[in-house]
C-alpha cells in the first residue's frame, strides 16, 4: 500500500524530517520523514532499538537458568518472557506435556499477566486524547460525550474514575502473579517440565473475593472502547488504517489461545495463509530479513514472500484470527467486534484498543473459570524426559506472539538463542501505518504539534516493546528536525514532557 | 517511602536497586522503623497506590544527564504523555496520585544518580559506584530527617546541613534544585 514510501528515489533531493523521542540509552524510537521541495512525503521510516545484547547476554548460561534470567529482559512483560522461555526449557528436558495441574497454573500466571499490562491501557481511557488522539474541539465534545455516559466515569474531577479502576484492575493481576509465583514482579513459577507450586486454598479465596468486580469493570471497558473507536468516522475509517496480513497462535478448535496453540496466518480478507502449523515448524513458513537502515528485523511470511509478507500480531490480530473466544461475554464482545469488519478482519490501527479491552475481559473470566478448578489446587506438578539439544517456546505475549528458540550443548550450556518479539513481527505494520498517518495528515503541511500527536497516536496503538527493561528518566516524548538536501537543519520542534514546545 | 528503581541487569540502571539494598542493611542498625523501602524495575501508575499515607517520598534514580555524583530535587505532578507505555517518570506517578485521590501528593524528591553504561549484562561502573556512595549520604539524612516528627517532611535544607558538615567541599548545594513549597 505504502511500501513505495519505504525507500526513495532520488534521496539526495528530499530535505529530512526527523522526530527523535530523545531517551537516556540508545535513543528508543525515531522516525524519519523525508519531503520533497513541496512538503510531500516522499519517505516514512521508525526506528526502534530492541533487543541488542541478548544473545551474548544469555549465551553460556545453564538452561535451566532460563526461565528467571529472561525475567530481567523487560519490567513490563517478565511473566511473558518466564512462560516462553519455560516452555523451550520443557523441550530441551524432553517434556512435550504438563501435568494437568502444571498446565493451569502457568495459564493462570499468564492470564494475569495479559491482564494487568492491557489494564494499563485501560487506565489510559482515562485520557482518551493520548489512545485516539482529538484534535478538534468537536472530536473533544465526542469524547467528552462517551465517557460520561459511562457508569461511575467520567473526566478528571469526578468522584470515582477510570483510572482508578485501571490501577485496580492492574493490581488485580499483579496479585494472581504474586499468589502464584511469590512476587509481584519477578517471581518464579515455571520450572522445566512444569511448576514449582499450587496455589492453597487461602490463595485462591483471596482472588475470588474481587473476581466479579474484575469481570464487571472489564465488560464496562470493553464498552466504552468501542463507544470511543466508533464515536469518529475518521479514527473508524482513516486513521493509521492500513491492510495487513494478520499472525498468532491458535487452540485446535480454532477458539483464541493465550498459552498454547499452533500457528495461524490470514490474509487482508481473513482467508488463511497457512493454519495449525507446529509453532517448532516456525522457520518453515515465516523468515526474517535486515534493513541497512534500523537494528530491527523484519518478520515475513515465506510463502508471500518479504513485499508482501509482512503482518500483524497482537490483540487486533488474534481477535481478527479465532472463530471463538472460549468465554461468553468475551465471545459476545467478540461478535460485536466483527460485525464491523462486515465479513472481513478489522484493519484499523485504532482498534487494537478495542480488541485489547475485549481480551482483558476473556482473561478476566478464564482466571475466574480456573481459580474454581480443583486442579489448580494440587496433584502432580512436574514430569520428566530425556534431554534434547533444541528448544522452541511460542506464547501470545500481551503485545502479540513471542518466540524463544535456544540450542545447548552438551555441559548444558546455551549455545544459541533466537527471540522474535511481538513489536518485531509488527515492526512493517508500524512503519506502514506511520507512512499512511504522514501522507494523511502531514502531506504538504508545515510542522504542527497536532500533526506530531498524529503519530505519537498511531505508535501507541501498537505500543510498542521498546528495548525495554530500562526506564528513561529525562526523556523528552519528541524532537523533530527539519533538515535540508545536504543534511543542514532547517528547523526544530521539540515536544517537552509537559506537552510544550519549543525551537 | 523510599523507591529505588532500575534494571539490575542493565549496568549503572542498577544504582537505584542497589541504593536501596544498602539502604535495606542500615535500616534496622539505625533503627528507621518508619522507612518503607520498595524497590522495581520501572515506575508504572499502581506505584501511586503505594505513596498513600506518606510523609515524604525520595526516588532514587539512575541518571545520564546529572551533574556528577548526583541532582536531588522536589518533584512536582505532571503527566506524562510520552508515546510508550513502558515507563513513567516519578513527576507522572504524582500525577496520577493526584487522579486516583483528588488530593495533593506527599511531597516527594528525586534523587538522580550519575551513570555512564546501561547495556544488558554489564556490571556497575567504577565512576557510579563512586557517585553511589556519595548519593547514600543524602539518603541516610533523608531516612534520618524522616524518623523525626509528624506530618510532611520537607528535605530542601539537607544538602546544606551536609556542606557545613563537610566543610562545603561537596557543595551538593550546588546540585539541588530548589523548588519553593507551595
Amino acid at each position: 500500500m505504502y511500501e513505495s514510501l519505504e525507500t526513495a528515489d532520488n534521496r539526495e533531493n528530499l530535505k529530512r524530517v526527523v522526530i527523535d523521542p530523545v531517551s537516556r540509552v540508545e535513543g528508543h524510537g525515531k522516525v524519519t520523514l523525508l519531503m520533497d521541495e513541496e512538503n510531500h512525503v516522499r519517505e516514512a521510516r521508525l526506528h526502534i532499538v530492541e533487543f541488542r545484547g541478548f544473545e551474548r547476554f544469555i549465551r553460556g548460561r545453564p538452561y535451566w537458568e532460563l526461565p528467571v534470567l529472561v525475567q530481567r529482559l523487560c519490567g513490563i512483560c517478565p511473566v511473558s518472557h518466564h512462560l516462553a522461555a519455560a516452555k523451550a526449557v520443557d523441550q530441551l528436558v524432553g517434556v512435550d506435556e504438563l501435568t494437568a495441574t502444571a498446565d493451569k497454573l502457568r495459564r493462570l500466571l499468564h492470564f494475569g499477566q495479559v491482564l494487568q499490562s492491557h489494564a494499563l491501557h485501560f487506565y489510559h481511557l482515562s485520557s482518551p486524547d493520548l489512545l485516539f488522539g482529538i484534535d478538534s474541539d468537536a472530536k473533544h465534545r465526542n469524547i467528552v460525550g462517551v465517557l460520561s455516559g459511562y457508569p461511575d466515569t467520567s473526566l478528571e474531577g469526578s468522584k470515582m474514575n477510570i483510572g482508578l479502576q485501571g490501577v485496580k484492575l492492574r493490581k488485580y493481576g499483579q496479585e494472581v502473579i504474586r499468589a502464584i509465583t511469590g512476587k509481584r514482579i519477578h517471581g518464579t513459577g515455571a520450572i522445566p517440565g512444569g511448576f514449582n507450586k499450587a496455589l492453597t486454598v487461602e490463595e485462591r479465596d483471596a482472588l475470588l473475593v474481587d473476581i466479579d468486580q474484575i469481570i464487571e469493570w472489564g465488560n464496562a471497558g470493553v464498552n466504552l472502547t468501542r463507544h470511543l473507536f466508533l464515536s469518529n468516522h475518521e479514527y473508524r475509517n482513516h486513521f493509521a488504517a492500513i491492510r495487513s496480513n494478520f499472525m498468532g497462535l491458535i487452540r485446535s478448535d480454532g477458539a483464541m489461545e493465550l498459552y498454547h496453540g499452533r500457528l495461524r496466518a490470514t490474509d487482508e480478507h481473513g482467508a488463511a495463509i497457512f493454519d495449525h502449523v507446529d509453532y517448532r515448524d516456525y522457520q518453515d513458513v515465516l523468515r526474517e530479513v535486515v534493513k541497512p537502515w534500523t537494528y530491527m528485523k523484519f518478520p515475513y511470511i515465506v510463502s508471500l514472500g518479504e513485499a508482501k509478507g509482512w503482518y500483524r500480531v497482537g490483540p487486533l490480530a488474534r481477535v481478527n484470527q479465532c472463530d471463538f473466544i472460549p468465554t461468553p461475554l468475551a465471545e459476545q464482545a467478540r461478535q460485536v467486534f466483527a460485525e464491523e469488519g462486515g465479513g472481513e478482519p478489522v484493519h484499523s490501527s485504532l482498534a487494537f484498543h478495542w480488541a485489547r479491552m475485549i481480551e482483558l475481559l476473556h482473561c478476566a473470566e478464564g482466571i475466574k473459570e480456573l481459580l474454581l478448578d480443583p486442579d489448580i489446587l494440587g496433584g502432580e506438578l512436574v514430569v520428566q524426559g530425556e534431554k534434547r539439544m533444541e528448544g522452541i517456546g511460542v506464547i501470545e505475549a500481551p503485545r502479540g506472539t513471542l518466540f524463544h528458540h535456544y540450542q545447548i550443548n552438551e555441559d548444558d550450556l546455551v549455545v544459541k538463542a533466537n527471540l522474535i518479539v511481538s513489536t518485531t513481527s509488527n515492526n512493517q505494520a508500524m512503519n506502514e501505518s506511520i507512512r499512511q498517518v504522514a501522507v494523511r495528515y502531514l502531506d504538504g503541511r508545515t510542522l504542527t504539534e497536532g500533526l506530531l500527536n498524529h503519530i505519537e497516536v498511531a505508535i501507541r496503538a501498537y505500543d510498542p516493546c521498546l528495548s525495554c527493561a530500562t526506564h528513561a528518566l529525562g526523556k523528552m516524548p519528541l524532537q523533530v528536525e527539519l533538515l535540508d538536501a545536504q543534511g543542514e537543519r532547517v528547523s526544530r520542534l521539540a515536544k517537552n514532557s509537559d506537552g510544550s514546545l519549543s525551537d | 517511602m523510599i523507591f529505588g528503581y532500575g534494571n539490575p541487569s542493565r549496568g549503572d540502571d542498577a544504582l537505584g536497586p542497589l541504593m536501596l539494598q544498602h539502604l535495606e542493611i542500615l535500616k534496622p542498625c539505625h533503627g528507621w522503623h518508619r522507612i518503607e523501602l520498595l524497590s522495581d524495575y520501572q515506575l508504572q501508575v499502581e506505584h501511586a497506590l503505594d505513596l498513600l499515607n506518606c510523609r515524604l517520598v525520595l526516588f532514587i534514580d539512575a541518571s545520564v544527564s546529572c551533574v556528577a555524583p548526583y541532582r536531588f530535587e522536589r518533584l512536582q505532578e505532571k503527566r506524562d504523555d510520552s508515546y510508550t507505555s513502558h515507563a513513567m517518570s516519578p513527576a507522572a506517578v504524582l500525577y496520577t496520585y493526584r487522579q486516583l485521590y483528588h488530593c495533593s501528593p506527599p511531597p516527594t524528591y528525586l534523587l538522580s544518580v550519575l551513570g555512564e553504561r546501561f547495556e544488558l549484562g554489564e556490571s556497575l561502573s567504577p565512576s557510579a559506584s563512586a557517585h553511589m556512595q556519595r548519593a547514600l549520604r543524602l539518603a541516610e539524612r533523608v531516612c534520618r530527617q524522616a524518623q523525626l516528627g509528624n506530618g510532611p517532611v520537607y528535605c530542601e535544607q539537607l544538602t546544606q546541613t551536609l556542606d557545613q558538615e563537610t566543610g562545603g567541599g561537596d557543595q551538593e548545594s550546588e546540585r539541588m534544585s530548589r523548588v519553593s513549597d507551595a
